[in-house]
């Protein structure tokens, strides 16, 4: 809009009708998110997503018991016209409980978004763009956290802080640091020599007004892309930890965590296992494809590029 | 060549005191610390102060790192505090496994993403191609932990083909050795053989526009020759790097398959540690996982070195 609007002043009426033609085109953000919902695994990815926040909402309102009553008698029981999706050992209702489960999940996912995501996208602007002694020792701290699987970092974190659902997102917040803080240093290294950057500053805007209103909203498009990826991790590494006992406690359900007390019971009562597997799996498989889905939106061209 | 090793060796300094010093940090992110764990909570002051003295906590950071590497290059790490027994030899009785596990998966994903990717690669946009990459998205989307507890309902309760955990250690019996090392290896196979196979298509689909490849084709060649010979040799090299970054995604994975297979490996002996607020037995599977992770990255680098002339002859 801005070219428009430059090149109206300098031409004729011709350029005028032009401008006014580009003022309708849509922002091109608003344009890359209409091409992920237009395509199928962007609106597979959506729609898995939205169906599932919208369960985890509405939990109390659309479950059919209550999650932790133990129906006594009803234990271990099949898929049956009370219990739609069975019992689990202490005959409680599978259904609610997975729908439940899904809070945990999602919980986790945008804590780690949004404190992951902060803490890194921070540290990689920072690291680009004053280079030097900070670059050197917050690249080495990455290297060494690299070096931590991120399941083992989560280890550290719940030795000290103890088991729990708030401590698991912030051991999966840490370990997504490094992750997204290479992508933004690597951003701000391609666009700190940009003209509009020095522009800025020349105008006088500090450092910190020239990374986050200048800088940062350049690189918005790849960073999105990269935050749906971290979701993705997330709700498997919270799975997964949920799955050694470290997340989430009981009697409150997560998948994971079903999903350990299903191995005792699975001669008896595989469903125990299946369904919340076929949810968190589901959901996994949603995001993945909603990440590939924002990549081919934001960047059409590197379609099949593979990054 | 020699500049590069130096240059690699040197590089790996800096990664290897850092992710030391976070894992000597593990004791000090107690809430309180190790001293009021130890002297349990009706200690007086002056026997906690004691304690703190003994264990040396009383030192600056830096010092208290220093003894405890020292102490480290002697191979003591310490005793477990709910035990007694050094960890080292804890260590060591877990350590097989694990290494057996995590060798076995990375040899399995071997096999399995070869030839998916380069069959992907030479029938790109065609139905094995979409059959390929669906089946990768799913590989992708089944967390292990599941994956895991559906292989065993169906290899070993339905099908009875083989067992559903432990670890048959034993030369002598070959056979159920192999047999209970299957089921967790290709789970923990399997995520990776999906990323992998993706990434050897791109790679492959990338070199087979590069000159030499129009080359060999120009020369006559058949194929088979320039896409096993010409092609697949140069888009090998990144493979190898991804290989090392992708081990600590296989020991994370080590740990979590453990659990589902009873595998007596170190990850377990950790969860323990967790469980038993142990820190000193966590402590020391963190360590040994890191510094096998930092070494097999740096034995990748430098087998990547050897087998690319370009890094030998230059000096990147």
């Amino acid at each position: 809009m801005a070219v428009g609007s430059a090149s109206g002043i300098v031409a004729g009426r011709a350029v005028v009708a032009e401008a006014a033609a580009l003022k309708h085109s849509p922002h091109p953000l608003n344009a890359a998110f209409e091409r992920t919902w237009r395509n199928p695994l962007g609106f597979f990815g959506l729609l898995i997503l939205g169906v599932l926040v919208l369960a985890a909402i509405a939990a109390p309102l659309i479950s059919p018991y209550d999650p932790i009553v133990q129906h006594q008698g009803k234990e271990l029981l099949g898929p049956n016209s009370q219990f739609w999706l069975g019992t689990d050992e202490l005959g409680r209702d599978l259904l609610s409980r997975v729908i439940y489960g899904a809070r945990p999940s999602l919980v986790v996912a945008l804590m780690v978004v949004v404190i992951g995501g902060g803490l890194g996208i921070v540290a990689g602007l920072v690291a680009g763009y004053f280079g030097g002694l900070v670059n050197a020792v917050l690249m080495r701290l990455f290297d060494a956290m690299f070096a931590f699987p991120p399941i083992l970092l989560g280890f550290v974190i719940i030795a000290a802080l103890g088991p729990g659902t708030t401590q698991v997102a912030y051991a999966i917040a840490l370990a997504v640091v490094p992750t997204l803080g290479r992508v933004a240093r690597s951003l701000v290294l391609k666009e700190r020599h940009r003209d509009y950057v020095l522009a800025a500053r020349c105008t006088g805007a500090g450092s910190a007004r020239v990374m986050f209103l200048h800088v940062l909203p350049n690189a918005v498009s790849p960073m999105i892309v990269n935050l749906a990826l971290i979701m993705g991790f997330s709700v498997l590494a919270e799975a997964s930890l949920a799955f050694l006992g470290l997340g989430t406690q009981p009697p409150t359900p997560s998948w994971g965590a079903m999903l350990n007390d299903s191995r005792a019971y699975l001669r008896n009562d595989p469903w125990m296992a299946i369904c919340p597997g076929v949810v968190l799996a589901l959901l996994l498989l949603g995001l993945n494809y909603l990440a590939d889905a924002l990549r081919e939106a934001f960047d059409p061209r590197r379609v099949n590029a593979g990054f | 060549m020699g500049r590069y090793v130096l240059r690699r060796l040197l590089q790996a300094i800096p990664v290897v005191f850092f992710s030391t010093f976070l894992v000597f940090m593990v004791i000090h992110l107690i809430p309180g610390d190790a001293a009021a764990v130890l002297a349990g909570p009706n200690a007086t002051a002056e026997s906690l102060a004691a304690i703190r003295t003994e264990m040396g906590l009383d030192q600056p950071l830096l010092v208290q790192y220093g003894v405890w590497v020292g102490h480290l290059l002697q191979g003591d790490l310490g005793r477990s505090t709910l035990s007694g027994q050094p960890i080292l030899k804890l260590l060591q009785a877990r350590a097989p496994a694990t290494i057996e596990l995590t060798i076995a998966a990375m040899l399995i994903s071997m096999a399995i993403a070869l030839p998916l990717g380069i069959l992907s690669a030479t029938h790109v946009r065609g139905r094995l191609e979409w059959l390929i990459s669906t089946i990768q998205s799913l590989c992708l989307a089944v967390p292990n932990f599941w994956g895991g507890i559906l292989a065993i309902i169906l290899f070993s309760l339905v099908l009875r083909w083989l067992p559903p955990g432990g670890r048959v250690a034993d030369g002598n019996d070959l056979g159920n050795s192999i047999k209970s090392l299957i089921l967790p290896a290709t789970t923990l196979a399997l995520y990776l053989a999906a990323g992998l196979s993706r990434f050897i298509k791109f790679n492959l689909l990338e070199v087979f526009f590069d000159d030499f490849v129009r080359t060999a084709r120009a020369k006559g060649l058949d194929n088979t020759t320039v896409v096993y010979r010409h092609a697949l040799r140069n888009a090998m090299l990144p493979v190898i790097t991804i290989l090392g970054v992708q081990f600590a995604s296989l020991l994370g994975g080590t740990v979590i398959i453990e659990a589902v297979f009873s595998w007596p490996g170190v990850g377990g002996l950790m969860l323990d540690g967790i469980s038993n607020r142990d820190y000193a037995v966590v402590q020391g599977g963190l360590l040994l996982l890191v510094l096998l992770f930092i070494v097999i990255n740096l034995l990748v680098d430098l087998t990547y070195a050897l087998i690319d002339p370009r890094l030998r002859v230059g000096d990147t």
